[in-house]
């Protein structure tokens, strides 16, 4: 390392800094590994459709968890907020154009997310874990209770939802409406978090995860800060829930449950969190085995799903992603030094 | 009249159900107090211990006590393995970390469950003698529930005299005070939690087989009570054994009222309850003054 030069400005790390926001070559290939699928595997859009909601719901989880450090088991009670926002506006005939609906979804799980985050994030540790818990079972039961008009213990099924625009249908056998429907706001949410997370918002958020109390004697504002993330989170995850429950045209108790969240959570784990792309390679990773394993064998799914969770919380903290990292730094070191 | 008799056996059906709360968290409490680690498999050790119980039993001919003796001596012998050999190294993690792996163990030991003895329910057979009813004067009620109420009580005195009158109690509130200071006044830390965390699982494992004649036992029991021993730890307070028995009596009481007058929402409302306790208690309803 030559590290002597007379300017900070070009000091290596400072460079590191200036430009880690700008595009990498590498960044377009998920996308266009998106569009092939839509054209290599037409009869598995259903799949697709659900892995690139997965995705999304991933990414919202890794906002708070992986950039704000906030440690949530009930991040599922924004998904499911926004499935039934969406799915109760339709099926009671009050609301059912898609785009509009997204947006009326993001809307109420950000309410949601700020009513709570208001509350819950005063507390840590086991408390918060436990609070963002009893939130989410506290949503579950509601739409259990609720069965007038959120459909109950069955949920609602064919849920009527408008044609894209007004002139593509969504039609559940072919499922190309959806595929691309979700891809495109999935980009846009990700344009969206991407451009955060390089902010100096996004930067504070940072530095709140790595040192609370520092972040406090520096004069950030650091409750407003994580309530804002926390509800842009949940906005976010709003949005993969209503296209969840627009994709699918039902919604039911399980968009609530305790599975769901800790799916996700195994999702982002797995792929490494807080670093954007984990979100994308860990659910690639569960959702084909799972799509695979889990139906043939479940309990060697669980068991093996058990084993890569110990294994990751001893050994590789950083995921899929931060061990290819590691590997890639260490090539890189081993090709300058020879 | 009926009323009073009424109001009786729900007490005692809602105080038994508490007491294996107890019985259960009671361990959590302590180990997660002590180092406050998340360990969400505390659910799962009492799982293992309700069916090493029900295999001494079946298999092994041994009658209801000794079956107990032989869960907890086997669930603590198994837990402190894997306090030395995994636990161990993940104290000074993150607490995500500790969720991930607590959370991996659970699913191992869900999977080697049902793998090797199927996933439907064991019925655990009660000697006799604890089957039954009663006759307590005022009313009629059912043996078992009056035994475990007994137990309970035993536990709770035994317990808190261990904790407030020995040597060893007198460490481990101390280092849930203040770990460091407990640490450097030379108390060792790591073999004072390797002993309180072996016990808890026993206690844990004597809590799966004692409830599990009405709260039933099959490989699901590890996650599908889990949120009401958190529950019981987070509203009694970390690391106090009194403040836990208090928090179970309450939670077992109103979860039994609730869930026979209103079988629609009871659970909701212990979830409303637990939000607003903790909410205005974050440390625990029953922690007493840090000193």
């Amino acid at each position: 390392m030559t590290s002597s030069s007379p300017s900070l400005a070009d000091h290596p790390a400072a460079l590191a800094l200036a430009g880690r926001h700008r595009l990498r070559v590498w960044e377009p290939i998920p996308w266009v590994l998106a569009i092939a699928l839509y054209f290599a595997f037409p009869k598995h859009l259903g799949f697709g459709t659900e892995l690139l909601v997965t995705i999304l719901f991933a990414i919202s989880l890794d906002l708070v968890l992986g950039y704000a450090g906030i440690v949530t088991l009930g991040h599922a009670a924004f998904f499911g907020t926004g499935a039934y926002t969406v799915g109760m506006l339709a099926k009671h005939g009050i609301w059912n154009e898609p785009i509009t609906g997204l947006i009326l979804a993001a809307v109420v799980a950000a309410a949601v997310g700020l009513g709570s985050g208001l509350v819950l994030l005063r507390t840590q540790g086991l408390t918060l874990l436990m609070l963002t818990l009893c939130t989410m079972a506290l949503l579950e039961e509601a739409a259990n209770l609720g069965h007038d008009y959120t459909g109950g213990f069955d949920g609602l099924d064919n849920v009527p939802i408008a044609p894209l625009f007004g002139v593509f249908e969504f039609d559940p056998l072919y499922p190309t409406t959806q595929y691309l429907y979700v891809l495109a706001v999935l980009c846009l949410c990700f344009a969206f978090v991407r451009t955060l997370v390089y902010s100096p918002f996004g930067q504070s958020l940072t530095g709140i995860r790595e040192n609370m109390l520092r972040m406090h004697a520096v004069g950030a504002p650091v409750r407003a800060r994580l309530v804002t993330c926390y509800s842009l989170s949940a906005a976010i995850a709003g949005i993969a829930g209503g296209i969840w429950a627009q994709a699918n045209a039902y919604v039911n108790l399980g968009t609530l449950g305790l599975d769901r969240a800790a799916t996700v959570l195994i999702i982002l784990v797995l792929g490494g969190y807080g670093r954007l792309y984990g979100a994308f390679i860990g659910a690639v990773a569960y959702m084909v085995l799972s799509h695979f394993l889990a139906k043939i064998y479940p309990t060697a799914w669980q068991l093996g799903l058990g084993l890569l969770l110990v294994l990751i919380a001893l050994f590789a903290r950083n995921g899929i992603l931060g061990m290819g990292e590691a590997l890639w730094r260490r090539l890189r070191a081993t090709r300058a030094a020879s | 009249m009926i009323f009073g008799v009424d109001v009786a056996s729900m007490l005692l059906g809602g105080v038994a159900a508490g007491m294996v709360l107890f019985i259960v968290s009671v361990g959590l409490s302590v180990t997660m107090g002590l180092m406050g680690f998340v360990n969400l498999a505390h659910g799962g050790f009492a799982m293992l211990g309700g069916y090493a119980i029900v295999q001494a039993m079946k298999h092994g001919g041994l009658g209801f006590v000794p079956a107990l003796a032989v869960g907890f001596v086997a669930t603590a012998a198994v837990s402190l393995v894997f306090e030395r050999l995994l636990y161990a190294r993940l104290y000074r993690a993150t607490e995500l970390d500790q969720v991930l792996f607590t959370i991996g163990l659970v699913f191992i030991m869900i999977a080697s469950v049902t793998l090797l003895f199927g996933p439907e329910n064991q019925p655990l057979a009660l000697p006799p003698l604890l089957q039954g009813q009663i006759d307590l004067g005022i009313t009629q009620y059912r043996t078992y529930s009056v035994v475990l109420i007994v137990i309970g009580i035993v536990m709770v005195v035994g317990l808190w005299l261990a904790f407030e009158r020995t040597r060893m109690g007198a460490q481990i509130r101390a280092a849930v005070d203040n770990r460091r200071m407990a640490e450097s006044l030379g108390i060792n830390i790591d073999r004072l939690f390797t002993v309180t965390f072996a016990f808890g699982s026993g206690m844990a494992a004597l809590g799966g087989g004692l409830g599990a004649e009405f709260l039933g036992l099959d490989p699901q029991y590890a996650l599908k009570y889990l949120v009401y021993f958190l529950i019981v730890v987070a509203v009694g307070g970390l690391g106090r054994v009194t403040g836990v028995f208090y928090a179970a009596l309450l939670i077992g009481v109103l979860d039994f009222v609730l869930k026979k007058y209103v079988p629609q929402g009871g659970t909701a409302f212990i979830y409303v309850l637990t939000i607003l306790l903790l909410l205005w208690r974050p440390q625990g309803l029953f922690r007493g003054k840090a000193t």
